[in-house]
């Protein structure tokens, strides 16, 4: 993963509610195997539309989504997050995200930061015209008038991001605990183990 | 010194942390990990490039589901026939491929146990109590009928999972959902968790861990809690579960991959000492009559936008909340309705029965209850019934219910995710309904312009036999 620090430039002013990740990618984009290219398939029923914000010259290149209440509710697909890197997106602000999503765009170096409904409102209207900065190390989003948002974020993933970390090989480095455990595992519950003949 | 008393969830949470970092974040271990197509090709390129193996092949299942056609796989001479779409083909392949090359024991295509990986891992008994199961998919909630603590993850914890056998997680908040009194006659799990996530909505349970609590859930069966448990995503939680109890243990005992011998022993011992201790405390409480709960249909493209049968379509300024009335305006625009219209007035072109929520034995034997000696009418044009898998398939058909759905005008498919999403051939036409039993009503999700009613598959059925969206209980008299 690559580190994350600040992010600053053009957000799009997308604003809905309950966006689910169908709308975020429809399935049928989902047969990849590869992680790349799905910036195309993305927001496709919303981008159907003219007069989207998505193909809005105003907002090319920007960095920033800006969206409304539980976004990426629904499927698991992680496609949802490499469709927003394809698409150049680097963080989300909402005033909520579904569980899921936000652990994959973690995952994936994409930063969501939850603001209350007012903020969103007021960046909103800003990224209309103008870019928006996110310091993640001061956990603040900020714009050129003045507006100062503080967003909370959990400590492991903050450091994570900051620092790109790799996740697994961090896991690993536990693997003695890991180890200690199954074999405990395998004294106390020992049907949990299924290498063995299983039942005719 | 008693022990704090403690919840289903925390009990299972508690039994599975390898460790605990000072932040609070754990790593827990994962007792049984369920692999499909679609979210696994990157998780195993992503261990090639990183030169890992997989920790534990012996607790990974692998099944194709989701891109497989449900039209025979089998020519006449027995060999396979090709799939026609090339990216299917090739995410196919890629599975079997990938756990050919890692180990993982892979149920192929045409393997009498193949089916939809939620409906496979209950019935092998891989999935089995106060375990943790995952799967790249949000409906392994489903697990949690039986009692264990099962949820979505996206490609990279499926990664994570593999190299490592744990996941990095904090533990979730608990929220009690307590269903007080019976369910009426015809009112079925379905409707009950329609209903649910019409009451909590689709955040209700965001960063929660659901147990479903209350004698309806004591009398359910198997089938109905997992078609419950299998929803708790659409009402926001990565997880929902019920305690297990004998209804279980009989269920899953001789299954392929559940303890036998002195082992089944310990383990029932086990499992009966999961259940919520007495004065546990959950983070959020939610009580639901069951007597409120009717006949349910979705009229939207949220799954919290459910209604009673015998209600109408909502007029957006109904809703108080000002986000709300946009989404519901551009619903009923999606959906092609005008406010005020009886539910039971809509007619529908498609019927889809199936999916990882409902296509069980039991599914297929309420619909079929329904349809016994009736036709499907004149204006629906396409009516499928898709088993959860091949051996929920042989049941039906030794039950003659294939017989009953074909008389009434159905398909009859091979199993497979089918109409649920549009990623394989069944999908519903632009412009068109479908009454289906699955469990989302997003826009686009059967299909471009596809208009989805979720409904129960008693509710479906009804729906194919008069062509219209229907109180089945008028069907049942």
């Amino acid at each position: 993963m690559q580190p994350v620090d600040t992010i600053e430039g053009r957000a799009i002013p997308f604003g809905a509610a309950n966006v689910d990740t169908d709308v975020i990618i429809p399935a049928h984009w989902l047969k990849t195997v590869t992680r790349d290219g799905l910036g195309k398939g993305a927001f496709e029923t919303v981008r159907a539309k003219p007069g989207n914000v998505f193909d809005d010259p105003e907002f090319a290149g920007a960095s920033i989504l800006i969206t409304g209440d539980n976004f990426g509710c629904g499927s698991s697909r992680e496609h949802a997050a490499w469709a927003l890197t394809d698409l150049g997106i680097k963080a989300v602000i909402a005033p909520s995200f579904s569980d899921i999503f936000s652990g994959n765009a973690f995952k994936n170096g994409i930063l969501t930061v939850e603001l209350p409904q007012e903020a969103i409102d007021r960046l909103l209207e800003v990224a209309q015209t103008d870019p928006i900065a996110i310091d993640l190390g001061a956990q603040s989003v900020t714009t050129q008038f003045q507006d100062r948002f503080h967003f909370d974020i959990d400590p492991f993933r903050k450091a994570c991001l900051l620092d790109g970390t790799d996740e697994i090989g961090l896991t690993l480095a536990s693997g003695d605990a890991i180890e200690k455990y199954e074999n405990n595992r395998a004294g106390a519950l020992p049907w949990l183990d299924t290498n063995r003949e299983r039942a005719a | 010194m008693a022990s704090r008393p403690r919840t289903l969830y925390e009990k299972i949470w508690d039994a599975h942390v390898v460790d605990r970092r000072p932040d609070g974040t754990c790593i827990v271990y994962i007792d049984r990990h369920l692999v499909h197509e679609v979210t696994s090709p990157q998780a195993f390129d992503g261990l090639r490039v990183a030169g890992r193996k997989v920790r534990r092949p012996d607790l990974t299942l692998a099944v194709p589901d989701h891109n497989l056609p449900t039209t025979p796989r089998l020519a006449a001479d027995g060999t396979p026939i090709p799939i026609a779409d090339p990216q299917s083909a090739q995410q196919l392949a890629a599975l079997e491929r990938n756990t050919a090359e890692f180990g993982i024991e892979y149920i192929d295509a045409n393997a009498p146990e193949q089916g939809i990986v939620h409906v496979v891992g209950p019935e092998q008994g891989f999935s089995l109590p106060g375990t943790t199961i995952v799967c790249g998919d949000s409906h392994t909630a489903a697990h949690g009928g039986i009692g264990a603590l099962a949820f979505g993850i996206g490609t990279s914890e499926v990664e994570h999972v593999l190299a490592t056998q744990t996941l990095l997680l904090k533990p979730s908040k608990s929220m009690e959902v307590r269903v007080e009194s019976e369910l009426g006659p015809g009112i079925t799990p379905k409707d009950l968790i329609l209903h649910i996530i019409g009451v909590i909505g689709t955040a209700g349970g965001t960063g929660h861990v659901i147990e479903y609590r209350g004698p309806v859930f004591e009398r359910m069966s198997i089938e109905g809690r997992l078609t419950v448990c299998n929803m708790s995503i659409e009402g926001g939680a990565r997880a929902g579960l019920i305690a297990p109890d004998d209804k279980v243990f009989d269920w899953l005992e001789g299954r392929p991959f559940a303890p036998n011998g002195s082992e089944w022993d310990r383990a029932v011992d086990w499992w009966r000492s999961l259940a919520t201790d007495p004065g546990a405390q959950f983070d959020k409480s939610v009580v639901i009559d069951a007597n409120d709960v009717e006949p349910t249909v979705t009229w939207g493209t949220s799954p919290e936008d459910v209604a009673a049968i015998g209600a109408s379509v909502p007029f957006p300024d109904s809703f108080a909340d000002p986000a709300k009335r946009t989404a519901a305006a551009n619903s009923l625009d999606y959906m092609g309705l005008e406010p005020g219209t009886p539910l039971a007035e809509i007619a529908v072109e498609n019927i889809f029965i199936g999916s990882c929520t409902n296509s069980r034995i039991e599914d297929l034997r309420a619909a079929s209850e329904v349809l016994r000696g009736r036709k499907k009418a004149a204006n629906v044009r396409w009516a499928i019934a898709v088993p959860g898998s091949g051996l929920v398939k042989r049941q039906a058909e030794a039950e003659g219910l294939d017989r009953i759905f074909i008389e009434a005008g159905f398909e009859w498919r091979e199993p497979g995710c089918s109409a649920c999403l549009a990623m394989n051939p069944d999908k519903v036409p632009a412009g068109e309904r479908c009454a289906s039993t699955s469990n989302r009503n997003f826009v686009g999700r059967q299909g471009p312009g596809a208009r989805t009613h979720l409904m129960s598959p008693a509710m479906a059925a009804a729906a194919a036999v008069t062509g219209r969206l229907t109180d089945v209980r008028e069907l049942l008299r």
